[in-house]
């Protein structure tokens, strides 16, 4: 057996995985609850509701999930690069080359966005149709050396290699499904159409057992957003690791992230915005939903704090010096 | 890669695979035979230095251990410009073999040092009287070799390397992914 300083984090993967039974769990929880109030009350026109909306909810899982690379491109308007789209391409190919041969995995293709923002990411649903996006904010800047540059795009090919795109997609669907419900029950109830072609009796009925869906519908959407949330902090973590194990520099990477999240504060508004659907992929938010002093916002936040990944990059850090 | 691995996303670092170097000396036949390619005497390893002391001491030993080997060997250490550390040997002509077991010594201490992950690839370089260069790279994740041959710039000679596969196919493990043979243009030793 080949010696390894490679230590796994077994309390990351616990909390990883605890996290993705609980979100199975909330999933389970809602179907039951949803089936026992249907059929206690017989209100079939309810049924087609959660019906609509569990088909919907697929039909947008299934859609983002395979044409996750085309939307994200088209969205951060970035082009898919050759080795002979100039030097800045030559560069990133080069890099990412001698990355995927290292980690011995089959090599994304690769874009570049027009975006001054220092930023990177990775889509696609599996390594052929992986593409791993960089700006040309970040390879232009020259504050950012070639191994900070280097470790940042082996964070994004972590991402890759964990599947973060399908994993994340499948752990949304049932927030998807919880606010699809809520919506259509809502306009259920605005328009009458919840339930009233039975007698009288039934018509009464049906008002309630609506609100009951909506109800729980809010309860399962606001749960799964946080526990996606945390999951999605988890592995961001593990990309981390990964990424910092892959080049034998943590210390590269948590110099690249101390300036990729400085750097973000200072950029204009009106880019922040327009990127805010990719962030979940991003290497470092672009926007912030509410104020750094506030600890509350950071269970809202799809990236750990600066201050945590910094940590677990100083601790791989010691790992890598320690004797075998 | 398994299933669980992704899913709790902790890849672990990839091991070389050090054993299908020695297949080396018999290639080198075949293609001087075949293609009239004949060996330099130079071969390199590249690997990504870690940081810390730990991986430092290990590549002091290892240069210490070169240069205290053979005679005629000298060692060479330069860094390419992706911040990678090449280790470059050079031997006799002749000496195919003892290029071979010098490379294999670097490989093998740096995997005893629990750094075998940072191994990316080693590279022993031919030419003919024309004036071809080719250098034959062992990618260490994939335990697989793949021909590559610069021209002039960052131009490869596509059809000599493919002849090359032909050529060393029966004696070498050829990366069959052609899209896994990534060039090492300004390679040290090529």
């Amino acid at each position: 057996m080949a010696k390894t300083r490679y230590a796994p984090d077994r309390g990351l993967t616990a909390r990883m995985t605890l996290t993705m039974f609980v979100l199975g769990l909330v999933f389970v929880a809602f179907v039951t609850v949803l089936v026992l109030v249907l059929s206690a009350t017989h209100a079939v026109g309810s049924g087609g509701i959660v019906f609509f909306a569990v088909l919907l909810a697929l039909i947008l899982g299934v859609g983002s999930l395979f044409y996750s690379d085309k939307i994200a491109l088209s969205a951060a308007q970035a082009q898919v690069v050759t080795p002979q789209d100039g030097p800045q391409a030559a560069r990133l190919h080069g890099i990412v080359d001698r990355l995927c041969a290292l980690a011995n995995m089959p090599k994304p293709r690769l874009a570049i966005a027009p975006s001054p923002m220092l930023n990177a990411f990775a889509t696609g649903r599996n390594s052929k149709t992986a593409v791993l996006v960089a700006t040309t904010g970040l390879l232009n800047n020259p504050d950012l050396t070639d191994q900070e540059l280097e470790a940042i795009l082996a964070h994004e090919l972590s991402h890759v290699a964990h599947k973060d795109v399908v994993v994340m997609t499948v752990a949304s669907f049932l927030g998807i499904i919880a606010g699809l419900l809520v919506r259509f029950a809502f306009y259920g109830e605005l328009f009458g159409g919840g339930g009233g072609r039975g007698n009288n009796n039934n018509n009464g009925g049906a008002l309630p057992v609506i609100f009951i869906v909506m109800i729980v519908g809010i309860v399962t959407y606001a749960v799964s957003f946080l526990l996606i949330r945390l999951l999605s902090r988890y592995r961001e973590l593990a990309a981390d690791r990964s990424g910092a194990l892959l080049t034998g520099q943590p210390s590269a990477l948590a110099s690249a992230l101390q300036k990729v999240s400085g750097s973000m504060s200072r950029i204009p508004t009106k880019d922040l915005r327009s990127a805010e659907p990719l962030n979940a992929f991003y290497f470092v938010p672009a926007f912030k939903a509410g104020g750094k002093e506030v600890q509350l916002s950071n269970i809202f936040s799809t990236h750990p704090t600066l201050e945590r990944r910094l940590r677990q990059l100083s601790e791989i850090s010691e790992q890598l010096n320690k004797q075998v | 890669m398994g299933f669980l691995d992704t899913l709790l996303g902790r890849t672990k670092p990839a091991q070389p695979n050090l054993d299908q170097l020695f297949e080396l000396p018999t290639a080198a036949i075949t293609l001087e035979a075949g293609m009239n390619l004949v060996p330099t005497g130079t071969g390199s390893v590249c690997f990504r230095a870690a940081e810390g002391k730990a991986f430092s001491d290990i590549e002091s030993d290892v240069r210490e251990l070169l240069g205290m080997g053979s005679g005629t060997a000298s060692v060479e250490v330069t860094k390419d410009s992706y911040g990678f550390t090449w280790l470059t040997c050079q031997h006799s002509k002749d000496d195919f073999e003892a290029l071979v077991t010098d490379l294999h010594a670097v490989n093998s201490s740096l995997a005893d040092g629990g750094f075998g992950p940072q191994l990316l690839c080693t590279l022993v370089s031919f030419k003919d009287d024309k004036g071809s260069k080719l250098g034959i790279v062992y990618l260490y994740k994939r335990g697989t070799f793949y021909p590559f041959a610069p021209t002039t710039g960052q131009q490869r000679d596509n059809a000599l390397e493919l002849q090359v596969r032909g050529q060393v196919g029966a004696d070498l493990k050829i990366e069959p992914d052609l899209t896994r043979w990534f060039a090492v243009w300004g390679a040290p030793g090529l």
